[in-house]
């Protein structure tokens, strides 16, 4: 439960230093990076939040499902653009497989 | 009457979660990657909810708790990325650099495809995250006017992609290095990739698993500084 309160905690932090800053960046990702830096320096110990981050964790693909719903209520827009999706996430999925297997691969060797 | 409680906050929240517990099962039986859980209970929920005449907004304020712990599960990615960090010392320059890379090369590509076959910029948005673990991935198009509903089903159809295509590929180019291929799958594939990475093997699967992260990292903090 402890654990739970950190993450809400940090979710807070990082909401609030979203909005200060013209919401551009999500709360959950600022909290998610001061989380992280908190962990790193000591000011948190990982111990305390493990459980809550592990049960969070663990169940995400749960908390997907309502969003993948929300498809239907966007559904002409998808329809209309389906090609252009399908193609720019096929093509750009494989890129990135390759230049990030070719840039570690090469860079590895040398180091 | 039945119709209200069709609506109701308590039959939806059962009926997500007992979707998702049906998709589960058949995901674990078949062992079919497209039959993702997530896939699998959308389709089973958006099948109820037309067959039931459900309207969408019933349902959008009856799982608000998700979008919560949605984004609780993002900050606690923080964590998971901790985790990994020790991995990072061995190889900090080459992999930090691999998924700089990876990032911009990811994003610059969809985007850049997206606007050349002709879509709409709020397509643009919706997927340029699309290589990232799909919790990031909408927390990062919300407040630049994407469409989450679009980002969620594109990263989970692209992490599907990646971790059936990624080894293929891999080998065609002659990428052998465990910790290419890993970080590779991490990148493209995200959790989906990373899983699929386990499988492979246990460098290639923790390796994913912080390709993930800073990719998620990387990426949260590129998209919202080149679209605004």
């Amino acid at each position: 439960m402890k654990g739970l309160l950190y993450i809400l905690v940090f979710y807070a932090a990082g909401e609030l230093l979203s909005r200060l800053t013209g919401g551009i960046v999500s709360g959950g990702v600022i909290g998610m990076v001061l989380l992280f830096a908190a962990l790193a320096c000591g000011a948190v110990k990982a111990e305390r939040v493990r459980e809550a981050a592990h049960i969070l964790l663990s169940n995400m693909s749960l908390f997907f499902v309502p969003l993948g719903v929300g498809i239907i209520a966007s559904y002409d827009l998808v329809a209309a653009n389906l090609w252009s999706i399908v193609v720019a996430a096929a093509v750009s999925t494989l890129l990135v497989i390759a230049i990030v297997g070719i840039v570690q691969q090469k860079m590895g060797r040398r180091l | 009457m039945i119709h209200d409680f069709l609506c109701s906050r308590i039959f939806l929240l059962a009926l997500t979660v007992g979707s998702y517990v049906l998709g589960t099962a058949i995901y674990r039986r078949t062992h079919i990657a497209l039959l993702h859980p997530v896939l699998l209970s959308v389709a089973i929920l958006v099948a109820m909810m037309q067959g039931a005449g459900i309207e969408y907004e019933a349902y959008a304020e009856a799982t608000e708790i998700f979008s919560l712990l949605l984004n609780l599960s993002v900050v606690a990615l923080g964590y998971l990325l901790w985790e990994q960090v020790d991995r990072l010392r061995a190889h900090a320059l080459s992999i930090v650099t691999s998924v700089i890379v990876g990032s911009i090369v990811g994003v610059g590509s969809v985007v850049g495809i997206v606007y050349l076959m002709g879509a709409d910029e709020v397509i643009a948005i919706s997927m340029a995250p699309k290589s990232i673990t799909a919790p990031i991935a909408v927390a990062v198009v919300e407040p630049l006017g994407g469409i989450k509903a679009i980002t969620s089903v594109v990263v989970i159809c692209v992490g599907i992609f990646g971790s059936i295509v990624a080894p293929k590929l891999l080998d065609w180019l002659g990428i052998s290095d465990p910790v290419a291929r890993g970080l590779a799958m991490g990148a493209a594939a995200h959790g989906i990739g990373t899983a699929r990475a386990i499988e492979i093997g246990a460098v290639e699967g923790a390796v994913s698993g912080l390709a993930m992260g800073l990719m998620g990292a990387v990426t949260a903090l590129i998209i919202p500084l080149s679209f605004s």
